[in-house]
């Protein structure tokens, strides 16, 4: 069944949301929910590397010889995370230094190999580049859900540009353990869950 | 002496990169389903870990940094561990059969856990001397196969038990991960 090319586009969008529905690119989706600000940065990071990726794979799918093609993408892939990582440096430094290892990370995140397996190397540039939008947008859009629903209930507040906005009233007692650690896994697998039993079945 | 071994320990428990610092959550999920598999899984990121974590060091040492190519790490690292994998699963075919039919088909799995990769940046990060580098590149993975080892054993008891249709398979398998990760996380009282 060939998806039309709007439906490559919105299929990231709840279809095969990452991580939720591909479970895929565990490590940073657990990690940097602490804050609004860190997931959707990773999620910005991730698209980017995502489009650009997608785009030069499927544009080169013909040349890269069949055995060598994982490393060929991994190459591809480091390729675009060192500019991130680069970028990043030059303009959102605190940011960055939040975040970490895992921009590096990246580069081994399942997601932009997987895609590049999975869809580039066997469709067109344009279509590529919508799957690999859709994934982003997707995938960023899921970790800025889980992230507000963790700071929110965890701190009290919403972080933005680096200021905390108090939403919850004074009296609201900040369940800490949902931005550490554990509270990470707990709140993943609930929110699977639930999309679960939004989900079509 | 002792503070390599508080070091260890700490890398091992207080740290742990399943855990507390997340890396490596793929293959978690992934290969818990049987208590083989996360064997095999466990020893196979040991192996290559602590020789990934030398080959990375002295590559950044004695290449990146004389050079001024800090900024090409990235690259330069996946490159190493993946090449450093592939010869390690050539080395095991040819000369220890045994061990291959163990690890073998964990192996290429290697060059995208993110735990590999993590640890190594993480030993740069740190700025650990070699000494340093040695130990946390075997306790951090040992680390992962405790934790690892630990949660298939809990994940073929779930497998007897009645879950909830949406719950099932990964979404309790989080679920119990964070249960694991609270106790972990009582080990920070200990240093």
């Amino acid at each position: 069944m060939a998806n039309t090319i709007v439906q490559e586009f919105t299929k990231g969008l709840w279809r095969e949301i990452p991580p939720f529905r591909l479970v895929l690119g565990l490590c940073p989706t657990l990690a940097l929910t602490k804050s609004v600000e860190n997931g959707f940065g990773m999620g910005v990071a991730l698209t980017f590397v995502l489009v650009c990726s997608n785009v030069l794979i499927s544009a080169l799918r013909k040349i890269i010889p069949g055995k060598v093609r994982i490393a060929c993408f991994i190459i591809v892939v480091a390729t675009f995370v060192i500019i991130v990582e680069l970028m990043m440096q030059a303009y959102t430094y605190s940011l960055y230094q939040k975040m970490g290892i895992f921009i590096p990370l990246i580069v081994v995140n399942c997601i932009p190999l997987g895609r590049a397996e999975a869809f580039a190397s066997k469709n067109g540039v344009l279509r590529s580049a919508l799957d690999g939008l859709g994934m982003g947008i997707g995938y960023t859009l899921s970790l800025s859900t889980l992230a507000a629903f963790r700071e929110l209930f965890g701190t009290g507040a919403i972080t933005l540009y680096e200021k905390p906005i108090q939403i919850m009233g004074a009296s609201f007692e900040p369940f800490g353990f949902l931005v550490e650690a554990p509270g990470a896994f707990v709140c993943l697998g609930l929110m699977l869950c639930v999309m679960n039993m939004l989900g079509k079945k | 002496m002792g503070d390599l071994f508080l070091f260890m320990i700490s890398c091992i428990l207080l740290n742990n990169i399943l855990l507390i610092q997340y890396l490596g959550n793929c293959p978690f999920l992934g290969t818990s389903k049987r208590m083989e598999t996360a064997t095999g899984m466990a020893m196979a990121v040991i192996f290559v870990l602590v020789l990934a974590g030398v080959m990375t060091w002295l590559a950044r040492k004695f290449v990146l940094v004389p050079y001024d190519l800090v900024y090409l790490q990235t690259i330069v690292f996946i490159l190493v561990i993946a090449a450093l994998v592939q010869f390690v699963e050539m080395f095991l075919k040819k000369s220890i059969p045994v061990l291959y039919s163990g690890l073998g088909i964990y192996l290429p799995l290697i060059t995208t856990n993110c735990a590999v990769l993590g640890v190594c940046l993480i030993n740069v990060q740190e700025d650990y001397d070699f000494l340093q580098m040695l130990v946390s590149s075997f306790a951090y993975p040992v680390g992962f196969g405790l934790a690892l080892i630990l949660f298939a054993g809990v994940r073929e008891r779930i497998l007897l038990a009645r879950v909830p249709k949406p719950l099932q398979d990964t979404a309790i398998g989080l679920v119990t991960a964070g249960l694991l990760s609270l106790t972990f996380f009582a080990f920070k009282g200990m240093v």
